[in-house]
């Protein structure tokens, strides 16, 4: 076949308005979308710009305390108890001083203090290292602040555990679905308005986003309210007038690692003797 | 052609094998999947709020578009309530709002996944509602 210039840049025209015209026609028919469907945040949902928490740990009296905590979120979660610490995946946990706070302790502390068990859990920092590091962006900063996980996206790699100062992140090495060694399932009792996890994905605390939409306060706050009013006080670190803000102000409070710039959103006041009372919280 | 006897031959075998599905299966109707679309619980709805979130069309081929719509709002954006098309408002939620009224898995969802051959992974993590009989 012989073809002249002209022949074949006419030719060369009318395929590329076929194909043009093709692909416009071609989305037109794919997008059968809805178009008066809208996505809204709900009636009830809190709104912040960083969520923050408060860990006031002179109310915390015994080891109950923690446990009950503990053991709220986790069963909220449907956080699996896998038995082993090497498997552990801990959405809230304890920790000695000199482990929560490195290069803090000294010989000439108080015993109390010392021996204390801290509450631990995300910080949710400002600038978290584990987003940075998230090749699939699984993991990232909701505009409230919350450092979120998206399982869906999740690829188990592992890297936001080893960017993570604070050990927050825990991996499923084996399926929170399975049972353990004596038949018994992982997870005690399935919370059925929760999902799971799957094996090979990281979780961690999620500041109860579940519940922040719905007007509620995240579960481990709630719990904690019940024995000791103001032992964790959850609010909005952006806002002057918010409840934990007014006890930053006013309390000496202390950060986990602030050294490494992650900006933590999670606050221990560490005394609280009478010396620094916030009137409010009494 | 060399050995054109043995070629040809071959070839006949090969494509009788490969065509074997195809008219193995002439003439004969294939079962279509039979959704069962009255739970209790979408018994218990009076009349009027038996419909699904968007008309049952759309349903059947951009279902899985819709929920992936849903699961960007809810874990990304953090937006969990939808307005449809008739201005009604749901909670985005497989696990608990459509699975509250299609509370049969297994003659919802897998009737249909497994005559397509689709495996979608949402029972990995979801949690599926319990199967009960009518």
């Amino acid at each position: 076949m012989s073809m002249n210039r002209r022949e074949f840049i006419k030719l060369a025209g009318i395929s590329t308005l076929v194909g043009v015209g093709g692909v416009s026609v071609f989305n037109k028919l794919q997008n059968n979308a809805l178009e008066a469907s809208e996505f809204t945040a709900g009636p009830e949902a809190l709104n912040a710009k960083q969520w923050a928490m408060v860990i006031d740990m002179s109310k915390f009296k015994t080891p109950e305390d923690y446990k009950r905590c503990m053991d709220a979120c986790h069963s909220t979660h449907n956080v699996p108890d896998f038995n082993n610490p090497k498997d552990e995946i801990k959405w809230i946990w304890p920790e000695t001083f000199e482990h929560a706070f490195p290069g803090q302790e000294h010989k000439y502390m108080n015993e109390e203090t010392k021996e204390k068990s801290f509450l631990l859990l995300c910080n949710h920092c400002a600038n978290p290292a584990c987003v940075r590091v998230c090749p699939t962006k699984a993991t990232f900063k909701r505009k409230d602040g919350v450092v979120m996980q998206d399982m869906h996206r999740c690829i188990g790699c592992r890297f936001c555990m080893a960017a993570c100062p604070f050990g927050a992140r825990s991996f499923n090495y084996r399926s929170p679905r399975g049972k353990d060694a004596n038949g018994q399932p992982l997870i005690k009792e399935e919370n059925t308005a929760y999902p799971t996890r799957m094996i090979g994905v990281v979780e961690k605390c999620t500041f109860c986003t579940e519940r922040l939409a719905v007007g509620k306060l995240p579960k481990c706050v709630e719990v904690a309210d019940e024995f000791s009013k103001g032992a964790l006080v959850f609010g909005d670190l952006a806002d002057a007038n918010s409840e934990v803000r007014k006890i930053i102000n006013t309390k000496y409070t202390i950060r986990r690692k602030p050294e490494l710039g992650t900006e933590p959103s999670v606050f221990y006041v560490i005394g609280g003797n009478d010396y620094a009372i916030v009137p409010e919280l009494l | 052609m060399y050995d054109s006897g043995k070629i040809i031959i071959g070839l006949i075998i090969f494509l009788a094998l490969v065509t074997f599905p195809f008219y193995n299966n002439i003439g004969k109707v294939n079962a279509k999947p039979e959704l069962k679309i009255d739970t209790p619980e979408i018994q218990k709805l009076p009349e009027l709020e038996r419909k699904c979130v968007e008309p049952k069309d759309f349903m059947r081929g951009g279902h899985m578009q819709l929920l992936n719509d849903w699961r960007d709002s809810v874990v990304r954006n953090g937006n969990r309530v939808y307005k449809n098309s008739a201005n009604k408002d749901f909670n985005m939620s497989l696990q608990n709002e459509c699975m509250r009224c299609h509370s049969n898995k297994k003659d919802f969802c897998d009737k249909c996944h497994n005559y397509m051959a689709v495996v979608p992974y949402c029972w990995d993590c979801h949690i599926a509602p319990k199967e009960k009989k009518l």
